[in-house]
């Protein structure tokens, strides 16, 4: 996917601007963070201690992570000896290649979907398209987002949840030539009805994976629609696309990790469908792919490996840290500018796709610590924000008034006797600027604060003056 | 015992009061109150940004002149999350000016915290009457876990109706340098705030850190509330507002 995160401001500016959006975006946060609200209560009410899930799935992550080579290879094994090909590629371009070149080798037309957000990395839709392979998106929001033109994603769980029921009514009834619907079961009914035909005529299946499993080399999927359970066992040839970072060492391990990825994502206590699936069909099986392949990606993961970065690779995709932002509640994903929007797409975009390309992004949060907090494996995620702004200012990245004003006020901090001068002169240029109703409407040395608000005035003198005249 | 007051640099710009406040809580718990007048900032700014070389000189600098105390209490999570938390990551690369960090910062209290758990305060001697909603600072609550301090103290004032909003937990959007670099989405966050705020019709917003507070008041003098008070705890809890 072609990066626009340099286009952070304005994208973020239009998102403001759009009352349709903004609306959308209050619905949604209200469900997303009661949703999982509850659910945790929920857990904790049967005697459940979720803080302990969070301790363990953060261990279990950090080992998995050390020694992440040598559970790869035992994942390969297991899954080779199972019937499955495992694949390696090293960015998008080459997952692209090996999509379509296995489509090839299976005289395949037409390839459906579910969600994959490596896919969105790798802009794979375009790819095939451009190889002669229709690709047919079938999760519901994706579906949605193909037939808009093929928006990118708003969200990792819920791509259109920047988008209202009517948006959604008005797209149905002009791309499918049908009557306006506006209930809800209508318009899935419709889709549903359009998306049989193309799970029955595809010849490939492709889909994302929630985790891998070494030591059976199965692939789990977390969904609620059914599409990746139909996805992954009609057609003949499945492909499965993942992260290299997706790898759990057994079953147990898979049980502990679902048990926080669904509580923390949907709020579900377990989603509507976990798919389990290990090897090609057997000959004494009804369904399932005569062919599977595994397409592990590396695409910057590998560089994080022993980073000080390291911890950002612990990611279940739940989306919990977006769904509890104050900044992504507020513009949505799409203003992040690339796969992945909130606070995790904001340590990822620049680590993935390069510091320069995302400058704005570490520094588009308010460090409230709301996502350290719901992370279900404990990402200390203000942290790897700060540590982003850090290399910002290492590498000269920030512009030189930033840098002048912060050297500057830490030199001038570090030498009382300035402090106090400096002070005295800012309060009371401050309180001229303000007037006679204790406020300023329009602040020259910060003019984005008084953008929305006003700046309230300073009392009159500092605290150190008056002090000072009380001590004498 | 001995108790240093950490002014914060935006109490001693923007609202000198509250610093007089928290002198006169001190004194009423009993405890002999200095203020260092060489002191300035705690570098947050600067670490936030990324800029680790100005924020680890800012940091010596507070340790050097509030370490020879029993407590330091600061006016604000924020500051008091940044000192605690920050300062021995910071200096870790210098194993004496570590060890200094390690020994002080565990002596550093946010308000409310001191109050109610080092001091043990019995009563307070604020006189406020009306009904408050408290914001809950991020740094503070997620950081330092100051949620039932300020509500503690609150419950001993008998002219206090406390009504609580939804989303009290929530950010108000200020952020430190996110509120200049990223005016818009800060203002817009604060418009949630202040909208939460008011379904509880209280008198008056009341929380922890003057950041927050300068934010949620400039929105609402800017939606045209001129009717809702904005009040640091410490102004409350002290009285004469």
């Amino acid at each position: 996917m072609q990066i626009r995160s340099m286009f952070f401001k304005a994208n973020a500016a239009a998102a403001l601007a759009n009352p349709v959006l903004q609306g959308n975006m209050r619905t949604s946060k209200g469900k997303f963070v009661d949703k999982r609200r509850t659910a945790i209560a929920d857990f904790s009410a049967e005697g459940g201690d979720f803080e302990a899930l969070r301790d363990a799935a953060a261990e279990l992550r950090d080992r998995v992570l050390k020694d992440l080579d040598l559970w790869l290879e035992k994942f390969e094994a297991a899954a080779t000896a199972s019937g499955a090909t495992v694949l390696w590629a090293k960015d998008g371009d080459e997952i692209c290649r090996h999509v379509v070149d296995i489509a090839r080798r299976h005289s395949v037309r037409k390839a459906v979907k579910s969600k994959s957000m490596l896919s969105e990395e790798a802009g794979l839709n375009q790819a095939l398209e451009a190889s002669g392979i229709k690709p047919v998106e079938t999760d519901l929001g994706e579906y949605i987002l193909q037939i808009n033109n093929n928006e990118p994603p708003s969200h990792i769980i819920a791509p259109v949840v920047h988008k209202s029921l009517d948006e959604v009514a008005d797209l149905f009834e002009k791309t499918h030539r049908t009557p306006r619907k506006t209930e809800i079961p209508e318009l899935t009914r419709e889709a549903r009805e359009v998306l049989r035909s193309h799970f029955l005529d595809a010849d490939m299946g492709i889909s994302g994976g929630n985790f891998l499993v070494a030591e059976t080399g199965s692939v789990a999927l977390v969904t609620n629609e059914g599409n990746g359970r139909m996805v992954t066992t009609l057609p003949r040839v499945h492909v499965v696309v993942t992260g290299i970072e997706k790898v759990v060492p057994t079953m147990e391990d898979l049980s502990l990790l679902l048990r926080l990825l669904i509580r923390s994502a949907t709020g579900q206590h377990i989603s509507n469908y976990v798919s389990l699936l290990t090897g090609v069909k057997r000959p004494d099986e009804h369904d399932g792919p005569e062919h599977l392949y595994f397409i592990l990606v590396d695409n910057g993961r590998a560089d994080l490996v022993a980073s000080e970065f390291q911890d950002m690779l612990r990611c279940i995709r739940c989306g919990a840290c977006m769904n509890h932002c104050p900044v992504y509640q507020t513009i949505g994903g799409h203003a992040y500018g690339w796969v992945y929007p909130g606070p995790m797409g904001s340590v990822l975009t620049p680590l993935y796709q390069g510091l320069n390309k995302a400058i704005d992004l570490p520094q588009a949060a308010t460090l409230c610590n709301q996502c350290g907090v719901v992370c279900p494996v404990k990402i200390p995620l203000p942290e790897l924000l700060r540590k982003l702004r850090e290399k910002q200012v290492e590498k000269n990245l920030r512009p030189w008034f930033e840098r002048i004003a912060l050297k500057g006020w830490a030199w001038v901090a570090s030498k009382p006797k300035l402090y106090a001068l400096g002070t005295w002169f800012g309060v009371r240029y401050l309180n001229w600027l303000a007037g006679a109703d204790d406020r300023i409407r329009v602040l020259g040395v910060a003019p984005e604060w008084t953008l929305g608000r006003d700046f309230p005035a300073p009392e009159g003198k500092t605290f150190r003056e008056l002090y000072a005249a009380r001590k004498r | 015992m001995r108790v240093a007051l950490f002014v914060t640099c935006l109490v001693d710009m923007m609202r000198p009061r509250i610093g007089f406040a928290v002198i006169r809580l001190l004194e009423a718990a009993g405890c002999e109150v200095v203020v260092p007048e060489s002191q300035t900032c705690c570098g947050q700014p600067a670490f936030n940004s990324g800029d680790l070389a100005s924020a680890a000189l800012l940091a010596k600098k507070v340790i050097a002149e509030f370490e020879g105390y029993d407590y330091v209490v600061a006016p604000s999570g924020s500051c008091a999350d940044q000192i605690r938390n920050e300062y021995p990551g910071l200096l870790a690369d210098d194993p004496e000016w570590h060890r200094r960090a390690v020994a002080f910062c565990p002596r550093v209290h946010e308000l409310t915290d001191f109050l109610a758990n080092v001091a043990k305060v019995g009563k307070v001697p604020g006189d406020f009457a009306g009904s408050i909603t408290y914001h809950d600072s991020c740094a503070g609550l997620r950081n330092l876990g100051i949620k039932d301090q300020p509500r503690h103290l609150l419950a001993k004032l008998p002219g206090v109706e406390l009504r609580e909003m939804p989303g009290a937990e929530e950010c108000c959007g200020f952020g430190g340098t996110f509120s200049v670099k990223f005016g818009e989405i800060s203002a817009a966050i604060a418009e949630r705030k202040c909208a939460s705020a008011g379904t509880t019709g209280a008198d008056a917003i009341v929380g922890g850190d003057l950041g927050c507070l300068l934010n949620i008041e400039g929105k609402l003098r800017r939606m045209g509330d001129e009717r809702t008070k904005v009040l640091h705890i410490a102004e409350v809890l002290a009285g004469g507002t």
